[in-house]
Parts: structure tokens; sequence; C-alpha cells
């Protein structure tokens, strides 16, 4: 008997993410993803921040002075940005799900606002940020 | 009767219910867009209230968190967050763990969700509860 053809001949793969040029409909769904992992290890900060604090004055002076180095500011920032932009993506997926928006100009324009969003949203919560510390 | 003629003579319904993997995915779908919705507001807040403590010294910020109203969405905003973390990365290591390990990584996942909530609420009602 013959060997099953299926079993000596390799599978054919269908084509993932690194044949496809990216679009900012791909790339926007990446970065959600993305962005959702960013922020569970954020939560994991949120935690400690809080625990810190419940500690007492020393410890929450210490987990302060690591977010206020240069290093923890880059990666707050870096979080900031990743908040809004998950936030702004999940209104868009909510909108989604009501099923509108999905011609593929909406999609777009949708995307763009997404991204333009996010950017001035960042920004305008440090210049706050750099306002409300004097 | 030839059991091939008795399965032709079952309705397309009845061929249908019970399978596919829609069992429970309802529910998880709805799960993330309501916690998905509450998390709006309560990151806004969440982060307003953060800027505005800007520069703060730790006085101040218990003082704040110690407010009923910034108590009570502080928790809310945790018990949302995390479960909206558990429902995202299920989906993420449904994706690309597999065998065994994914089993495993879920409930890693899921405890150390409840754990880090768990933490973080009582982090905040000692120190809004303390006198």
């Amino acid at each position: 008997m013959t060997p099953s053809p299926t079993t000596t001949r390799p599978r054919p793969l269908s084509p993932n993410v690194q044949i496809y040029r990216p679009q900012l409909t791909s790339v926007l769904s990446i970065l959600n993803r993305m962005t959702g992992i960013i922020l569970s290890a954020c939560a994991v900060v949120l935690v400690i921040w809080l625990v810190a604090a419940a500690w007492g004055p020393q410890t929450y002076a210490a987990v302060q002075g690591a977010v206020a180095s240069w290093v923890g500011r880059i990666v707050l920032f870096g979080a900031t940005f990743a908040f809004f932009l998950h936030l702004c993506g999940g209104i868009r997926h909510l909108v989604w799900d009501t099923v509108h928006g999905f011609e593929l100009r909406s999609i777009y324009v949708s995307g763009w606002a997404v991204v333009a969003a996010s950017v001035v949203l960042t920004v305008a919560a440090w210049v706050a940020g750099a306002l409300m510390a004097g | 009767m030839d059991p091939k003629n008795i399965e032709n003579m079952r309705t397309p319904l009845a061929r249908a219910i019970g399978l596919g993997s829609a069992k429970e995915g309802v529910g998880a779908w709805w799960a993330e867009r309501v916690s998905a919705i509450a998390l709006v507001p309560l990151t806004l807040w969440f982060a307003a209230s953060i800027i505005a403590h800007t520069g703060s010294d730790y006085a101040t910020f218990i003082i704040w968190l110690r407010t009923p109203l910034a108590a009570i969405l502080m928790i809310l905003l945790l018990i949302a967050a995390f479960y909206h973390t558990v429902l995202g990365l299920q989906v993420v290591i449904e994706d690309y763990v597999h065998s065994q390990a994914k089993f495993a990584t879920m409930i890693a996942v899921r405890l150390g969700c409840c754990a880090l909530a768990t933490s973080g609420v009582v982090a905040i009602l000692r120190i809004a509860l303390s006198s």
C-alpha cells in the first residue's frame, strides 16, 4: 500500500503577517493587542504603587523615586501612549460591535483618528502634568 | 435502514446543535465589552486624578485616597481592569500558547490577576479605613 500523499508532502501554509505589507488596519490591530499586554504590566505596577502607599511614607517614596527617575519617566510616557492607544482603539472596536463604520473609507478615517487622538491625548496629559508640577 | 440515510433524514439544525467552538464564547465576548465600557470612565478619572496629583507629597495623596469617592472608584477600577486583563490575556494565550502549557499559563494568569486585584483592594481599604 502506498503511503498517503498528505504524510509525505509538506502541507501548504497560508501566508502570515511576515508576508504582507503592513497597513494601517493590520498595524493598529497588532498594536491594540500589544498595548493590551503592556497595560497588563502597568496594572501590576499600579498594585505595587498602591501597596507601597499603604505600607508607609518610606516605601511610597522609594516607588515614587523610581517613577520620577529618567528611566521611570520614559517608561511612564510610553505607558501613557499605550493607554490612550488601547482606549481609543477599544472605543473604535465598540463602535464596530454596533455594526457601524465597516466601509473601507470609514475604517481608514477611524484608524487615523485613533492615531491622532492618542498622540494629542498623550501630549496633553504630560503638558497638564508638567503644569501641575509647576 | 442504512445509517447514512438516517443521517440524511436529520434536519440541518439538529446536525449543527452542539457542534462548533461557540459554546461559552458569547459570555466571554459580552464580559470583555462590558468591562471595556466600565473602564472608559474609570481609567479617564484615574488619569485625570494622577495628573492633578503630579508633584503632590505623600500626605496629600493619602488624603485624596481616603475620600469615599476616590476609594470606591479606585476599587472599581482595579476589579474592572484585572477582569478585562484576564479576558484579554486569555485570547492572547489561546492564540500563541499550545498543548499543556496553555492550560498552565491560563491558570497562572487567572490566579495572578486575582492575587493582584485582591492586594490592590486591601491596600486601598487599609488606607481608606485606617484611623
